[in-house]
């Protein structure tokens, strides 16, 4: 029974290493941008939701409504004051500016918020939870986390197939140059895709910050996780990403139910054995090429 | 007037010059052929029309207005459309979603797609199926219907034929007729010189980045258009 509650805690986790993931997934797919700072972003999400939480006085979810906007906008700033021209500078330049943000975010939040681990105050919810047996009870803040990464991503996936932004981004992201050629107007469509990326690793923050708290050097570790859960889903796919935050999730709680010292050890671990044997990612579909 | 005015265009990629004070003007509704050897420029022209490149020194005009440092967007909407070499679908689109991608910089008078289906039945039977498992002779027609979407008063073809066989090369040249009777000017790049010349009212000769020939196709001479393709002096 302890091992079925671990695969659920799992599972339940997973969504959370998913909802960061996507945004790492879709900037590397459409620009193809390995943004070292994404983790940061996440955290900086959380200080966002703390300031305004408490300066507003409400649960950490209020903020929301003003946090994502603002979230969006940083990231669409982000792409056209920096990351364009990063982007100009060959394959390394993007590699190394987000690299210098990470290290720049770490730090200002180090002076700015003190090196002391903050949560959210998530209100009633926080505590809520629905024992499913005797052994195995349910967070409530974890089921939300889940529903909402797979209402984001579902979301992202319903307007990638079927709106003509999808089709631009799509377009974008199988041939930049021709996308180009035949119409579609690049930056508007590199511009929106950063603002969700920062926009849903914001949100994810928040919900690491209900979850489990964090500090101004969480970035790395969620960078990491949101790595491994999209090269373990496969380059390029959300139902992927999704089905490798869930990987990770569930081995990182079964292998800490068996012993929790190698909780993390397991999860880098799938991570080179997935690498090592199908490293274009368990689900990714087959390539195709004209 | 002319549709489009290429002027002493320059264009060159880092260290390298790929067109020098190239010149061309073509007519509306007329049909342009592009030919030369492997390198001569025929790509780099048809891409620096379309907005791909941008010339070092030059002027390109669109009915008069110069369009030389827009970008590829408002060219499209200006009217100028490339189907560029090697089809360059987007493959992990369907075929129809490849050519909504190319109605979307559209105006107005854009193709809507039961007027693609109309004209290519061929892209109408696999309009579901990803660009990437598509045959050879229906990815260059999702190639030019993905163009026609955008409605271009200029279409540029660059080497509409390559790699298919000779019956779809007909019907995809059949098309290119009709197109013409409906007004459309076009710059066809082409291999195949007596297709070429069947297809156009003009043909121009690009030799290492300049114009070495320019003649009207029915009155070309072949043996001077041969010298001008490799670079002899005329016979």
């Amino acid at each position: 029974m302890n091992w079925l509650n671990a695969a659920l805690q799992g599972i339940l986790l997973g969504g959370e290493y998913a909802l960061v993931a996507c945004g790492l997934s879709l900037t590397f797919g459409v620009m193809r941008l390995v943004n070292i700072a994404h983790g940061d972003f996440a955290v900086c999400g959380a200080y966002l939701a703390l300031l305004l939480s408490t300066a507003l006085h409400v649960p950490a979810w209020y903020t929301l409504p003003l946090l994502l906007p603002v979230a969006f906008a940083a990231g669409v700033a982000l792409q056209v004051l920096v990351l364009a021209r990063a982007l100009r500078g060959g394959v390394l330049a993007p590699v190394l500016v987000t690299f210098g943000l990470s290290v720049v975010i770490e730090n200002l939040l180090l002076v700015g918020a003190s090196a002391n681990t903050r949560s959210l105050d998530g209100g009633a919810l926080s505590v809520a939870s629905i024992p499913v047996t005797s052994q195995i009870t349910l967070s409530w803040l974890r089921i939300a986390g889940l529903l909402t990464a797979l209402a984001v991503l579902g979301g992202l996936q319903l307007l990638l197939s079927h709106t003509g932004w999808g089709r631009a981004v799509r377009a974008t992201s199988d041939d930049l140059d021709t996308a180009r050629l035949v119409g579609v107007r690049v930056r508007p469509v590199f511009a929106s895709v950063a603002g969700i990326a920062v926009a849903t690793a914001a949100l994810a923050g928040v919900f690491l910050g209900l979850i489990s708290g964090f500090d101004p050097q969480a970035g790395g570790i969620t960078l990491v996780f949101a790595f491994e859960a999209v090269v373990i889903g496969g380059l390029g796919s959300l139902w992927g990403t999704l089905a490798g935050g869930v990987a990770l999730g569930m081995t990182q709680q079964l292998v800490g139910q068996w012993n929790a010292q190698y909780a993390v050890l397991g999860v880098h671990l799938l991570f080179l054995l997935v690498l090592a044997v199908r490293p274009q990612g368990l689900f990714a579909s087959a390539q195709v090429t004209v | 007037m002319s549709l489009l005015d290429v002027e002493s265009v320059d264009v060159r990629y880092g260290d390298f010059q790929a067109l020098f004070e190239v010149s061309l003007s073509i007519a509306e509704g007329q049909a342009l052929a592009l030919v030369g050897a492997n390198g001569a420029g025929k790509t780099t022209l048809l891409r620096t029309i379309a907005g791909a490149a941008t010339p070092a020194a030059g002027r390109i005009r669109l009915r008069g207005a110069d369009i030389t440092t827009a970008p590829p967007h408002r060219r499209i909407r200006a009217g100028i459309a490339l189907v560029p070499e090697g089809r360059r679908l987007f493959p992990s689109l369907t075929a129809e979603e490849n050519i909504k991608v190319g109605a979307a910089a559209a105006t107005g008078d854009g193709w809507p797609l039961a007027r693609v289906y109309e004209v290519f039945p061929l892209i109408a039977r696999c309009r579901h199926r990803r660009a990437g498992l598509l045959s050879g002779g229906e990815q260059q027609a999702v190639a030019i219907a993905r163009a026609l979407a955008s409605g271009p008063r200029l279409l540029l073809l660059d080497e509409v034929s390559l790699g298919l066989a000779p019956a779809i090369v007909d019907g995809l040249y059949d098309t290119l007729a009709e197109l013409r009777a409906a007004g459309t000017t076009l710059v066809v790049v082409e291999q195949d010189l007596d297709r070429a010349l069947a297809a156009c009212d003009e043909v121009v000769c690009l030799l290492s980045g300049r114009v070495a020939l320019r003649s009207g196709a029915a009155a070309a001479d072949r043996s001077d258009l041969v010298a001008a393709y490799f670079g002899q002096g005329p016979a």
